[in-house]
């Protein structure tokens, strides 16, 4: 199993000019982005959305990749989202699983059916081209260049270690640096859309 | 051509004005009176469809056509928009997406008495969540659309469209 902060590194170098969703990767993405203008962290607007508002991005912006760093708590709540991606078939959409088994942020209590779940094959079923599991991190290095090299959708489920949170929301490290309005507008901005 | 007929608004109407202002993407889920309108906006090569499997994603599609500089359209019915709640919180609200739902008002009746809860609550749940929002019956009241996208686009806010001929219009 591998940590997150090592898959986000391993991905780093490869990111080029894609447009980031850093979902529940934000903490760790932070420390590693050099595009900080093409970062989109919007925090958590509302769970199981973030491979929605990845796909709208990569709808919208076909000229651009756009990389999801999606986690298993938020998928599970939209399944059916797989199934427009792959409809849609982005070739720009490269969505990754941060898949820990649980809900990190709420204690650590486990998803359902946590070890029993086939992300990737879930993911193939609802009609992904490509679609790849990983739970050690030489073996996600390793294909990473065939994977963000091909054109997408492509979809890639990665088995974490839990790092479950149990302070009071209030006494986290909060590492967002902008607002979400600035985000958007900085991101706006960096495409060159008019306001 | 009967009453209904007369009065009704039209599907070519509503793509008109779909077209009038500006929309690249429909992210939709169909109620039961949309298909005609569908093989319209299927047909036309300005508008891509983006069909969702539970309206509550429809939001953070929109949210993301959005900010990558696409104007899209949510049309789902009131059934839906109810379902909704948390993701048009969090994805249309929170992120301040100028976006126009036309919204089919099931069970709406013009005399206010209707047996369907889902009209009971269609109108209150857009007041509870702050929403502004028009009602269009017939092809006369289609500028309310333009006005809907508009007061979007100026708000930085959702707008919903009620379609309170849903019964009727879509259909044929």
């Amino acid at each position: 199993m591998m940590h997150t902060a090592d898959m986000l590194k391993a991905i780093a170098p490869y990111r080029e000019e894609a447009i980031v969703v850093p979902g529940r990767g934000g903490r760790y993405w932070i420390d590693l982005t050099t595009r900080q203008n093409l970062d989109v962290p919007v925090g958590d607007p509302a769970m199981g959305g973030h491979a929605g508002f990845a796909l709208g991005l990569a709808l919208a912006r076909p000229d651009k990749k756009v990389i999801l760093f999606d986690s298993e708590g938020d998928i599970l709540m939209s399944l059916g989202m797989l199934v427009t991606i792959a409809e849609q078939q982005p070739a720009n959409f490269y969505h990754f699983l941060i898949d820990n088994g649980c809900y990190a942020t709420t204690g650590g209590q486990p998803v359902p059916n946590a070890d029993q779940v086939a992300y990737d094959v879930i993911a193939r079923g609802a009609g992904y081209p490509r679609a790849f599991a990983f739970s050690e991190l030489d073996q996600f290095s390793a294909n990473l260049p065939d994977i963000l090299n091909k054109p997408g959708p492509v979809f890639v489920a990665a088995k974490v270690v839990p790092e479950i949170e149990n302070a009071p929301i209030g006494r986290r490290r909060r590492w967002q640096t902008r607002a979400r309005d600035q985000v958007i507008k900085d991101l706006r901005k960096e495409l060159g859309i008019e306001e | 051509m009967n009453d209904a007929a007369v009065v009704a608004l039209s599907p070519e109407t509503v793509l008109g004005e779909m077209k009038k202002n500006g929309v690249t993407h429909v992210v939709w889920l169909p109620d039961s009176e949309t298909n005609w309108l569908y093989l319209l906006m299927k047909a036309e090569l300005s508008l891509r469809l983006v069909g969702v499997s539970r309206e509550g994603h429809a939001c953070s599609i929109a949210a993301g056509l959005s900010a990558g500089g696409a104007k899209p359209l949510i049309l789902i019915q009131n059934t839906g928009m109810l379902e909704s709640g948390d993701s048009l919180r969090g994805w249309l609200l929170g992120l301040n997406v100028p976006v126009v739902l036309m919204v089919g008002y099931r069970g709406w009746t013009r005399h206010g008495i209707n047996q369907d809860s889902a009209a009971t609550y269609t109108e209150r749940f857009l007041m509870a969540f702050g929403i502004n929002y028009y009602l269009v019956e017939s092809d006369a009241d289609a500028p309310r659309v333009t006005i809907a996208f508009e007061e979007a686009e100026r708000t930085r806010r959702p707008v919903v469209v009620l379609v309170g001929d849903e019964y009727h219009g879509f259909n044929r």
